[in-house]
């Protein structure tokens, strides 16, 4: 089954694991920073109300940009383990990584900056920098990881020779729209966990809708990576299970969201991105881009890596330092772990958009100025200002 | 072309960056600050509510300043690999690893720690909730330490050698505590802290100096601000001076050609002078010139006839021992980039000074023309931060890596077609996000800390719907609502 390079490996143990940490961090980019793209997808088809979505926001404020620093110690990691590695990727992806780091600067602002003024214009401006924020990375780190692997034009000195063009091909496009979907599969089923009544009802049915759509485009993409990794020159190693493991976890999304179990639906959409992320480092290995012009050209991680001292300064920092975050970040999840609801202060704005059948009327407030703040002040339990009215009237 | 479009977009989205970084940092110390006291206080309900006032007025300040400097910072990530690959290549061995424990050690605690700040009032204990504020400041100093580690080693290599044609590291340590690094550290953090405080002081002085026009009395929030950001700030201009001056020095001996050109001093001298102001031309004759005799032996040597070496001379001796070539930065550029950093520390040290006398006199409340220019004056560490970094990276010139690699080697070869669109893109971002940023932030600045309580606040409405009982009744404990902050 397993088929493995015939030359002897110019790398050692270190380089391996390196290779596997930095699998590892993708992991964890994709199943974290996944869920809070898909919340930012789904922005308008299930946030009906301004404040709907300034909910749904609210669902992912305290994590998001720890998730983000996922792909920060990725790039860190690649840099340091792998400097060619960093390098070819990021100068050849030049325009795609341009588009991502654009998206990731309007998003990271709206989150910060939409509630900062009480006019719905501006919320509205600000969701559709979250949304299209989060849409656009989505589907070029799919695309980009289907290049990586697909290969693209890498010439002798380690340069990518070809132009932005030579990144858009069906596979790779295939590629994108197989983690725009797991990621808005992730972020409807983050969202029937952490809302209540019509939001999480509405995140239930996109859900299900996306479930099967997830499926078929990862089927359709695994199917094809590993087509492609049996056929003549491919080294990699990709033992079956794990792309069916993949494509198994992600066709049981949507019967454990009929039957209610949302949670374990989160869990099993992680795995498939385990899978996901696992296919693509396995069928790499030792490559860590492949080159479309020559396998002579392939980057490997004997030929990207740096020098072993830095390997090991690094293995010992990471060995000691990423419990402790692990730890903390996971503690961070459990203090928010509740659902997030509609606040009783029921400022609803008169926001464009369908008219949700389950607003309080009577409750906008389109004043523009000196609520500016309403939405920044503490969440101080000394601070009973406003009478409960109810959760937006809805009960 | 590549070269020069790359130079000019690492320039701009650099400063853009560190625009905001120096006032996270210093603030986010200064809310610690603010915050033990208010946690200190819990007895004394009166000094308990004013200091948590204060952390609320300038918490909402500090996030809308963060916010962009989280999303300028991963520009920075990946810029070295899209526009300087050669770069690199040749020195990730060495450079990568700073970065990657930047990531590691101090992104990570910003982050996490700043979501339960923010969101965690309530859900985590009074003392966890300080020392998240706690870990944020932590965490921005450890990025910072680390970023530097990174930017010292460029001016100045150690704990590396050269292994066919790129720097692999030898010893982790060395980088670590490179003394450029620790010389650069304390001056870039307390200039940090002299940002936040001569923020702090201007807002204050317009409150105070609106209240003063409209005949209240002085809003017991900005005046103590204000005399907080005093003590603060008049401490960390000190050490900002004392850590410069020491910057200067090492360079004197790790980059003799940056201090000459900063002084656009074209020959060895003794007992050299520092020229305040030049005009004319820089090559040797000027028109008009005021030199403090001495002082720059001084500041260099730290003694009265101490020698500096001159352009001519360096070049000379580079030339020597790196071959053909000019060796000499852009002179205008350093000579006034590092007269004006300077110019406006001078011009807060003396306004701080000013600040404390009157401070102790307790006069800080009523005086009418400090706080009159304590306003304007809270663009001075700004201009001073991006002088700074002009200075430190432009006076390297023509070097990447001092004495190592060559600006010109390390860019990447990427299509001029490209970095124009990136150069184009990322200045559209950044000046749209600045406008908004300065907006905002002028719109909070101005903000009457009292009208929060009155019609602004998000109450706590898990704890009120089960106290009147509108609620589901059998909220399960996770269930509770914590308050829509976004
Ligand atoms: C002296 C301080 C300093 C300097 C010179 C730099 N930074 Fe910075 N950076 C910070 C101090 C800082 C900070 C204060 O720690 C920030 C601001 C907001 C934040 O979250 O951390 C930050 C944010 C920040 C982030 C976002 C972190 C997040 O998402 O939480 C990245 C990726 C970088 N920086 C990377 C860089 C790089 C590659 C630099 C060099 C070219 C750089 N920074 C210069
Ligand atoms: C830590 C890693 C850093 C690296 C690798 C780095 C590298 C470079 C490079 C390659 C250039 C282009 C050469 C040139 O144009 O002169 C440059 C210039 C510059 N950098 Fe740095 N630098 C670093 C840190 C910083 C930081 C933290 C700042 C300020 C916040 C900064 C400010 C500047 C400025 C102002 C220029 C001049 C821009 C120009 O006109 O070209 N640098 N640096
Ligand atoms: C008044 C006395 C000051 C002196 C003598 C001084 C001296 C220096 C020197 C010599 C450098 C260059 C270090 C190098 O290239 O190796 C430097 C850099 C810098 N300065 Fe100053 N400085 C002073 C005030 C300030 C103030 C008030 C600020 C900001 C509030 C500031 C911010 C910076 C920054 C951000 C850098 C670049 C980072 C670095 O290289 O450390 N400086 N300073």
């Amino acid at each position: 089954m397993i088929t493995i390079a015939t030359a002897a490996p110019a790398y050692t143990g270190l380089e391996i694991f390196w290779f596997l940490v930095i699998a590892i961090l993708w992991v964890g980019y994709f199943a974290l920073e996944g869920f809070d793209f898909g919340v930012g997808m789904l922005l308008p088809v299930v946030g009906k109300t301004d404040l709907d979505r300034r909910v749904m926001v609210n669902t992912i404020g305290p994590v998001w940009d720890g998730n983000e620093v996922w792909l920060l110690v990725a790039g860190g990691a690649t840099f340091a383990a792998f400097p060619n590695w960093y390098a070819t990727l990021f100068s050849g992806f030049y325009l795609p990584l341009f588009l991502i780091l654009a998206a990731l600067i309007f998003r990271g602002v709206a989150f910060e900056y939409r509630s900062k003024r009480d006019l719905p214009k501006w919320h509205l401006a600000w969701d559709h920098a979250i949304f299209w924020g989060s849409l656009v990375p989505s589907l070029l780190w799919g695309v980009a990881f289907a290049n990586i692997l697909r290969g693209t034009p890498i010439g002798p000195h380690q340069t990518y020779l070809g132009s932005f063009f030579n990144l858009l091909n069906i596979y790779s496009l295939l590629g994108g729209v197989t983690t725009l979907l797991l990621f808005a599969l992730h972020g409807s089923i983050f969202l029937s966990l952490k809302t209540t009544e019509d939001i999480k009802e509405r995140a239930e049915a996109t859900a299900k809708v996306l479930a099967p759509a997830a499926t078929l485009a990862l089927l359709a993409f695994l199917a094809w990576t590993y087509v492609n990794a049996r056929n003549g020159h491919d080294v990699g190693i990709v033992p079956p299970f794990v792309p069916i493991l993949a494509i198994a976890a992600v066709a049981v999304v949507g019967w454990l969201m009929r039957e209610k179990l949302a949670g374990w639906a989160f869990i099993a959409n992680a795995v498939a991105m385990v899978g996901l992320i696992a296919t693509i480092f396995l069928n790499l290995y030792p490559r860590v881009m492949v080159s479309s012009i020559s396998p002579a050209y392939n980057l490997t991680i004997g030929n990207t890596s740096s020098a072993p001292y830095t390997l090991k300064v690094m293995t010992i920092v990471a060995l000691i330092f990423t419990p402790l975050v692990l730890v903390y970040q996971s503690w961070s999840y459990w203090v928010f772990r509740a659902r997030v609801r509609r606040p009783a202060i029921g400022a609803v704005l008169p926001v464009a958009g369908p008219p949700a059948t389950d607003d309080t009327p009577g409750t906008a407030t389109p004043d523009a100025t000196d609520a500016a703040d309403a939405a920044d002040a503490p969440n101080s339990a000394a601070d009973p200002a406003a009478a409960p009215t109810g959760d937006g009237g809805a009960r | 072309m590549t070269l020069l479009l790359s130079r000019w977009q690492f320039g701009i989205t650099t400063v853009f960056h560190f625009i905001f970084v120096p006032l996270t940092i210093g603030l986010a110390l200064l809310l610690a600050i603010m915050q033990t006291a208010a946690y200190r206080a819990r007895e004394d309900q009166e000094k308990r509510a004013k200091w948590e006032q204060m952390v609320v007025f300038w918490r909402r300040l500090f996030l809308i300043n963060f916010a962009i400097g989280v999303v300028t910072g991963i520009v920075q990530e990946f810029q070295f690999g899209m526009n300087w690959s050669m770069y690199s290549r040749y020195v990730g061995s060495v450079f990568g690893a700073p970065l990657a424990v930047e990531a590691l050690l101090a992104f990570f605690l910003e982050s996490t720690f700043l979501g339960i700040w923010i969101f965690g009032k309530g859900r985590v204990s009074d003392r966890v909730h300080l020392a998240s504020i706690w870990l944020v400041s932590i965490g921005t100093m450890l990025s910072a330490y680390f970023i530097l580690a990174a930017n010292a080693w460029m001016q100045h290599p150690v704990g590396y050698k050269i292994e066919g044609n790129r720097a692999i590291m030898t010893n982790f340590w060395a980088v670590m505590t490179n003394s450029t690094l620790i010389s650069s550290f304390l001056h870039v953090f307390t200039a940090a802290l002299v940002t936040a405080t001569m923020l702090i002081l201007g807002v204050s002085a317009w409150h105070l100096r609106r209240s003063q026009k409209a005949g209240d009395s002085p809003h017991p929030v900005f005046s103590t601000s204000a005399k907080l950001a005093l003590i603060v700030g008049s401490v960390a201009v000190v050490a900002t001076m004392f850590f410069g001056d020491n910057q200067a020095r090492l360079m004197e001996t790790q980059q003799p050609m940056k201090m000459a050109a900063a002084e656009a001093q074209y020959n060895t001298a003794n007992g050299a002078s520092f020229s305040l102001l030049t005009i004319g031309n820089l090559s040797g004759d000027p028109i008009f010139q005021i030199r403090i005799p001495h002082a720059l032996s001084v500041l260099s040597d730290n003694s009265w006839n101490g020698p500096v070496q001159g352009i001519n001379q360096v070049q000379a001796k580079e030339q020597a021992t790196y071959g053909k070539g000019s060796y000499v930065p852009v002179l205008w550029v350093t000579y006034w980039t590092f007269r004006i950093m300077v110019g406006c520390g001078m011009v807060m040290f003396f306004g701080l000074i000013w600040g404390l006398w009157l401070m102790y006199r307790r006069k800080v409340d009523t005086s009418k023309w400090f706080l009159r220019l304590a306003i304007p004056a809270l663009a001075l560490p700004f201009v001073a931060n991006a002088t700074g970094w002009i200075f430190t990276e432009m006076g390297r010139q023509p070097w990447v890596v001092y004495g190592l690699l060559k600006t010109a080697k390390g860019v990447s070869p990427v299509g001029t077609g490209y970095v124009v669109t990136t150069l184009v893109g990322f200045t559209a971002i950044y000046t749209i996000l600045a406008i908004i940023d300065f907006g905002l932030m002028a719109r909070y600045a101005k903000l009457d800390p009292d009208s929060v309580d009155e019609h602004g606040a998000t109450k706590a409405p898990g704890d009120d719907d089960d106290a009147s009982g509108t609620g589901d009744g059998h909220q399960a404990d996770d269930d509770r609502i914590p308050a829509l902050i976004y």
